[in-house]
């Protein structure tokens, strides 16, 4: 069992509710996931010129003394904004691999995410010790997806909890569990796609990354996921500018979606809803199988 | 008596209903909640008024819940008697494995609605989604709207009555003759709902009985 949740403004005005809004649903979900919470949030987009990057290590690391190095490294400014575990990175886009750079500066560093406008900040532990310590009610945005993880097919570390990126602002958070992610995980890293963890939900999102790099859609790479993932799964996916749900055919784990002419919200359960502003006007329904339902981008 | 579960624990509106309570409830604010209204035994309405989570209504015995929105996975589980009205939609497992009473759904119903239902009553005005009534053993089912794919698979003698399209009919489950005796039925039955559609628009639905035993000329069908 885990928690998902989705958020998706409509009406810019809102933007700087989606941090208090995603941190009550979040904590709504608790019980669907006690083992670690994570959100991806889209916020504050850089300059073409530009790559955000959102980096996360189990060890001390001096962050400012790594932007300095990077700066160094790509001839340009690099900012950094520390967030917990977490470091929030800035940085002139290049035609190298900054992530490579970064696995070599220290082998301790993982690339949560990568991207114009994405941030992923994710920790093991309650959803409510995780929204404090990262003040996600003060964060702004367009969009967003949250996750509760209550581990079942791989270890409960920050590394393996959601939501999961593979490609450019592209994350997933999934409930559910996937019974071939180890033969696809095999195909796509022969493909090119890059993963970090053994967890069966990276793979959902590598295989997304790799159906839009062949030129699909968000929505033409989720009709073909619902042929080529195997298993139980509601995911909710976000890219730039767009947000998706799809659920599996058989449709045994829960979901809702709700819409207001100001949001669209998706859930595990109705509860993580119930209290998102103008709620009493939404219309609201659980997404069909193997139907993907999405909006934006 | 009332109870706002915006103030009011749940645990104190269950005990309360379980501990001779007066012969009309409200609730308001169930925000989603799971397990309200669980476990009654007593002859009272309870009107709730707002969307409710999991398995609302579970166990009902003699009551009658009235739903005022949407009800999440599970309405009226193992309901035994009594009634449990959902004037919304209700999610996956609406009315599993009930034993007696009667579920009305004003809207549509989710997938696996009536899991292995064994004697409980369920009328949907609207349409139901995959699997519904797998495992039927006992009681009716009848089903306004449509119904999804695989409706009765591996049925046993539960019966079923469906008014709109059919999606693919599961293992087992078989149409069969809309009788007098079955028209009295889905009569009596559309008249406790409130629904005034002719029993004419309606086809029967039961088991063949042929997957009763394991059987190997049928391995083929299991």
């Amino acid at each position: 069992m885990c928690g998902i949740v989705g958020i998706y403004h409509k009406n810019s005005d809102l933007n700087r509710s989606l941090g208090s809004n995603l941190a009550s649903m979040l904590i709504e979900l608790s019980d669907r996931g006690p083992d670690s919470a994570g959100v991806a949030i889209y916020r504050d987009s850089v300059a073409e010129s530009q790559i955000k990057l959102s980096l996360h290590s189990s060890a001390n690391i001096d962050w400012h003394g790594l932007g300095n190095a990077l700066s160094a490294h790509l001839d340009g400014p690099v900012s950094v904004e520390i967030k917990a575990s977490h470091a929030l990175l800035v940085a002139p886009k290049t035609e190298g691999s900054v992530k490579q750079w970064l696995a070599d500066y220290d082998k301790n560093i993982r690339t949560m995410s990568a991207g114009t406008s994405i941030e992923i900040f994710k920790e093991k532990g309650l959803p409510r010790e995780f929204v404090e310590q990262f003040e996600l009610t003060n964060l702004s945005g367009t969009h967003a997806l949250g996750h509760t993880r209550m581990a079942t097919e791989s270890a409960v570390t920050t590394e393996h909890s959601h939501p999961f990126s593979t490609g450019m602002d592209l994350c997933l958070v999934h409930n559910g569990s996937l019974s071939n992610h180890n033969r696809l995980r095999r195909q796509l890293a022969d493909d090119g796609i890059d993963f970090q963890t053994d967890n069966d939900s990276e793979v959902a999102a590598g295989y997304l990354m790799w159906r839009l790099r062949e030129g699909d859609t968000l929505q033409t790479a989720l009709e073909q996921a619902i042929e080529d993932l195997d298993g139980f799964y509601t995911l909710a996916i976000g890219t730039h500018d767009g947000f998706a749900v799809l659920r599996d055919p058989i449709a045994c784990k829960p979901a809702v979606i709700a819409e207001t002419d100001d949001w669209v919200a998706m859930a595990s359960e109705f509860r993580a809803i119930a209290h998102l502003p103008g709620v009493e006007h939404a219309t609201i329904w659980e997404p069909e199988p193997a139907t993907v339902y999405s909006w934006g981008g | 008596m009332r109870f706002d579960l915006k103030n009011d624990a749940l645990r104190k509106l269950n005990q309360y209903l379980h501990e001779n309570p007066e012969k009309q409830v409200a609730v308001r604010n169930p925000a989603g909640r799971h397990n309200i209204a669980v476990g009654i035994d007593a002859d009272i309405d309870v009107d709730i008024h707002g969307h409710v989570g999991y398995y609302c209504a579970g166990m009902n015995q003699n009551s009658r819940v009235t739903i005022h929105g949407n009800a999440g996975p599970a309405v009226a589980e193992n309901i035994m008697s009594g009634c449990v009205r959902v004037h919304g939609n209700a999610s996956q497992y609406a009315g599993a494995s009930g034993h007696g009473g009667t579920l009305i759904i004003d809207g549509d119903a989710s997938s696996r609605c009536g899991i292995s239902m064994k004697g409980i009553d369920i009328v949907v005005a609207g349409s139901v989604g995959h699997m519904s009534a797998f495992m039927a053993q006992k009681g009716h089912m009848v089903i306004c709207g449509d119904a999804g794919d695989f409706l009765g698979d591996s049925i046993y003698e539960a019966i079923i009555y469906v008014r709109g399209k059919l999606g693919e009919l599961g293992a087992d489950c078989v149409e069969k003759e809309l009788t007098p005796i079955h028209r009295e039925k889905l009569a009596s039955l559309l008249m406790l709902a409130g629904l005034d559609h002719s029993v004419e628009g309606f086809r029967r639905f039961g088991s063949a009985r042929d997957l009763y035993h394991f059987d190997i000329d049928h391995a083929g069908k299991y």
